[in-house]
């Protein structure tokens, strides 16, 4: 492999229904400043049907040079047909740096196309740099052992360099609508056959009433101390009041108490609003993993050596019980 | 010598620790509270082979050893007393002397459905007026063709209202003594035979504590369990294999009470510390920790032996006499490191004395225990 | 039907601490447990056991004290286990450990491979698609729910997202990471733990595989370990022991100073 054949940083704009995610437009954000310190390329993968108008949004947030690859096969998001796309592009223009949101869709995706590609992948990187030292390494730093150690990756024999970003975790650039770039319709001939082998029978979408957490501004969240699902109701009160929503422990998800999707943490969602209030979180390590990056953090615990307040900008021994509903009230009365 | 667990051991202990962390402990304050036996619980604990862990594999059991249906025992028992007691009672009680001395028939008509845990079983010994005196038996059965017709009544029978199957004793010539007392396989369902009233009990509140009453119940001659004129020998054998099962039950709440008390006296602070920093806290706790460590030794040692087809009887009553009186010790202290919050419902050491107190009354009391001690060493 | 289940023993990564002086991890005393997403995948495909009689096997790479896990899943049921444990195997990334269970899998007959969707040491969720490109079959991850139909040996999978689930159809052979909420695993029974130690755990080495050195272990990992370092959290701020009445007006106070009420 001739490493020096290998540039540009791509990304896997992931959209769905023709709605672009927020995390592609994070990792264009992350992948101009990598492209910049090299003085590269961002290169924005588009896979879709009829989704060539989403390329200027792409532009607009980092991207020079949008690849769009339009087909009836890549309306739904399927592993094959997008994989067969992807490693197409790999094969013909050679990225050096690939960037995929590690949502369910990256984190299917990405794995199939390093395996394809016989490079490597880092999960969930929290951190990407290219060293300011002769070598320009571009280096991954992800958590691992649950949260507990970080590791910084390297890739260094083997391209595309591949990473998967979690949602929330990179900052977008804000849009400049006098961005220039290049739009780009790529042609895939696909393996139908191959393709067969998986048939998707419908999607279904589960509408919940909740905004995901991860997009919250404010989160008033949920951790034992708080037990059950009336416990929840006092927080839900005061998350209405500061207008925000509720979030949770893994340890309340696994006690049926809390929907999966609002978990925060190591094995849920990487949250950073601007007020995370912890109510009765103790703060494992796992917890704060998904957490710590908040703006402010206001926790109430009744240990007073619970971790979350070696995190917490203001911490509170007390009774959540007793202090939410209050707090709840105060605001409530402050708002007439 | 080798005090470690086997692999298998560990692996047992593994399995049954998480099932009585996951399915039993949540179970444990509402079973007290509204005095409910749990079906649930018996009925995934049928599942997994737990009503039937040292019944051999030919009369549908898992073939496990006693050391192992001790561990589950005091599992069960260190998150909930009650469903604690109901495994003990069914295994020690009512499978074991069917082993003991059961035929064939009777073997392989009643283990399988008793070690599946579709059927439950009981034991039934104590009377009115023939309690550690158990020799004093008035239920009498007299044999009229090819029925045994019995009349009487039993008290404090565990499992009472829910078992299917019971372990009768009943005196048979009253004119023999203990000689003449033998024993029966009754069937819920026999002419004659009903579940007189449920007691309201002190601890243990989630097990059907009941009376059995038997009005002329007819049963076929074959449900004689062991020869005739044998039924006080193979009940006191029974309780001896019973004993250490309880005596499992005991070292299990001693074990909960202590996990609570270490939890709770790391959390709570008085004096701007834990309490468990205090050396009054660490002495006592050390003292109890070795006392359990002791009892679980006993216990142990009792069911290896029983397991090796050794005399286990002074034995297994050093083993409940000690882990009853440690339980009733450490749970009244548990109580008392959690101050006045260990006094209410919000915390389960109360629950866990109430419950360890049984355990130095039944299946031979305290004073019994020591009798068979003191028996051994002045024969 | 055959069913393989990929297996892994991990560190129970809810018990791991901090030393809070050297901030350096406390493994001592770690659990080490059969890996939640992977005993979820065994259990789907002990139930397809229990309907379809499916014959299932077990495999796991790592060292030979993961034989702790395989007999834990012969005491929950399955039919054979196979340790694969080589130290030409060790240091192996994602890709290279995918390549050696990739190889195992080759030498076997199977019509579902099943593993977790992640493993809680690494949480990468790689190793499953991994394997499934190597042998060149189709997957689906996140797999929430499974059902077969014998006549047509179709699969078909739900497979769970962030704002809801579809339903995929695919037909043996094929491959599916498994998800440990979708399901609860069973226990083991009493008699199985007896009877575990009866069957044998096969142990399998680098030769058994025949896969290219230069594809597994440390050579086959496209990807190294820079350094690694303990997580730096970040300043703690003050903590009060108040009365509710002080404390709310302690938070109030702090919402308007940052601006957010």
């Amino acid at each position: 492999m001739n490493l020096t054949e290998y540039k540009d940083v791509y990304v896997f704009a992931e959209q769905r229904d023709g709605k672009l995610q927020n995390v592609a437009l994070e990792l264009l954000g992350k992948a101009r400043e990598l492209a910049d310190a090299n003085q590269e390329k961002v290169v924005a993968m588009l896979l879709g049907k009829d989704v060539k108008p989403l390329a200027q949004t792409l532009i607009e947030h980092g991207a020079d040079r949008v690849l769009v690859v339009d087909h009836d096969l890549l309306k739904d998001y399927m592993t094959e047909p997008y994989t067969e796309a992807i490693t197409a592009i790999t094969t013909e223009f050679k990225p050096s740096i690939m960037l995929i949101g590690a949502t369910t869709i990256g984190r299917d995706l990405g794995p199939r196309v390093s395996a394809r590609n016989r490079t490597g992948l880092t999960a969930d990187a929290t951190k990407l740099e290219i060293s300011d030292d002769e070598a320009h390494e571009f280096r991954m730093t992800r958590p691992a052992f649950g949260g507990n150690l970080m590791a910084t990756i390297l890739c260094k024999n083997h391209r595309p360099q591949m990473s998967t970003v979690r949602p929330g975790v990179m900052q977008k650039m804000a849009a400049d609508a006098s961005r220039k770039g290049e739009v780009v319709d790529y042609k895939v001939d696909f393996d139908v056959k191959k393709i067969s082998r998986v048939k998707l029978v419908k999607t279904v979408k589960e509408e919940k009433t909740v905004a995901d957490i991860s997009e919250a501004k404010i989160l008033v969240s949920g951790g034992r101390g708080v037990g059950t699902k009336d416990g929840f109701a006092k927080l839900e009160a005061l998350a209405k009041e500061l207008g925000g929503e509720v979030s949770s422990s893994r340890a309340m998800v696994d006690a049926g108490v809390m929907d999966q999707s609002r978990q925060v943490g190591q094995t849920g969602k990487t949250v950073r609003p601007n007020l995370y209030l912890a109510c009765g979180i103790s703060g494992a390590i796992q917890h704060l993993a998904g957490m710590e990056e908040s703006e402010l953090i206001v926790a109430i615990n009744k240990d007073k050596f619970a971790p979350i307040f070696s995190v917490a900008d203001l911490g509170i021994v007390g009774d959540l019980h007793k202090i939410v509903p209050m707090l709840t009230e105060r605001l409530r009365t402050m708002q007439r | 010598m080798d005090f470690s667990l086997s692999k298998k051991e560990e692996l047992f202990l593994q399995m049954i620790r998480e099932f009585a962390e996951k399915e039993v402990k949540p179970l444990a304050a509402e079973v007290d509270e509204e005095e409910r036996f749990p079906m649930e619980t018996v009925k995934k604990m049928a599942k997994i082979g737990l009503m039937g862990i040292p019944v051999p594999t030919q009369y549908g059991g898992a073939g496990g050893t006693n050391i192992m249906y001790g561990m589950a025992v005091e599992e069960l028992s260190r998150v909930c007393a009650t469903t604690g007691v109901i495994v003990s009672a069914h295994t020690s009680l009512c499978c074991a002397p069917i082993l003991e001395a059961g035929t064939e028939e009777q073997k392989m008509k009643y283990l399988p459905k008793l070690a599946s845990g579709e059927w439950i079983g009981a034991f039934g010994l104590t009377e009115p007026n023939a309690g550690t005196d158990a020799a004093g038996q008035q239920t009498t059965a007299v044999l009229e063709g090819d029925e045994w017709v019995l009349n009487g009544s039993k008290i404090f029978i565990t499992n009472g209202s829910y078992a299917d199957v019971f372990i009768i004793i009943a005196m048979t010539d009253k004119s023999l003594g203990t000689k003449g007392i033998s024993a029966f396989i009754v069937e819920k369902t026999d002419p004659g035979f009903s579940v007189g009233k449920k007691e309201k009990k002190m601890g243990i509140r989630g097990s059907a504590t009941t009376e059995l009453i038997f009005e002329d119940c007819r049963i076929p001659k074959d449900r004689q369990l062991g020869q005739l004129g044998k039924g006080f020998g193979l009940a006191m054998k029974t309780l001896d294999g019973g004993r250490i099962g309880i005596a499992c039950q005991a070292l299990g709440i001693a074990q909960g009470a202590m996990d609570e008390t270490i939890k709770y006296t790391k959390e709570r602070k008085q004096f701007g510390r834990s309490i468990s920093q205090f050396q009054n806290t660490q002495f006592q706790m050390a003292d109890l920790e070795t006392k359990v460590q002791a009892a679980r030794l006993l216990c142990r040692s009792a069911h290896y032996k029983k397991d090796m087809g050794l005399p286990y009887s002074a034995d297994a009553a050093m083993a409940k006499l000690f882990s009853a009186e440690t339980a009733m010790e450490v749970t009244t202290k548990a109580v008392q490191f959690h101050g006045g919050y260990g006094y209410t419902r919000e915390y389960p050491v109360e629950r866990m004395m109430r419950d360890a107190k049984i355990t130095e009354i039944y299946e031979g009391t305290s004073e019994v225990q020591r009798m068979v001690i003191a028996g051994k060493l002045f024969k | 039907m055959n069913i393989v289940v990929c297996i892994k023993q991990v560190p129970d990564t809810t018990e791991v601490k901090i030393n809070p002086v050297t901030g350096t991890l406390i493994r001592e005393g770690v659990p080490s447990i059969m890996n939640p997403d992977d005993k979820g995948g065994l259990e789907f495909a002990l139930q397809l056991k229990d309907k379809y009689g499916a014959h299932v096997t077990v495999i796991t790479m790592g060292l030979p004290q993961a034989e702790a896990i395989l007999r834990e899943a012969l005491a929950m049921g399955v039919d054979r286990a196979i340790l694969l444990t080589d130290r030409r195997l060790g240091g192996a990334d994602t890709l290279a450990t995918s390549s050696a269970i990739a190889g195992a899998l080759r030498t076997m007959d199977f019509d579902l491979i099943v593993t977790g969707r992640q493993a809680i040491d690494g949480d990468t969720a790689q190793v499953g698609p991994q394997i499934a490109e190597h042998l060149d079959l189709p997957q689906v991850s996140y797999m929430a729910d499974l059902k077969y139909d014998e006549a047509t040996k179709t699969f078909t999978v739900k497979k769970q997202l962030e704002d809801g689930y579809q339903i995929l159809e695919m037909q043996a052979p094929c491959v599916v990471t498994a998800l440990a909420s979708a399901v609860q695993p069973r226990y083991m029974t009493v008699n199985g733990i007896v009877t575990a130690w009866d069957k044998e755990v096969e142990v399998w080495n680098a030769d058994r595989i025949n896969v290219p050195e230069d594809h597994i272990g440390k050579a086959g990992s496209p990807t190294s370990v820079f350094k690694s370092f303990p997580k730096q959290l970040k300043p703690a701020g003050q903590t009060f022991e108040v009365s509710p009445e002080e404390a709310v007006e302690l938070i109030v106070n702090k919402l308007k100073e940052k601006h957010i009420i």
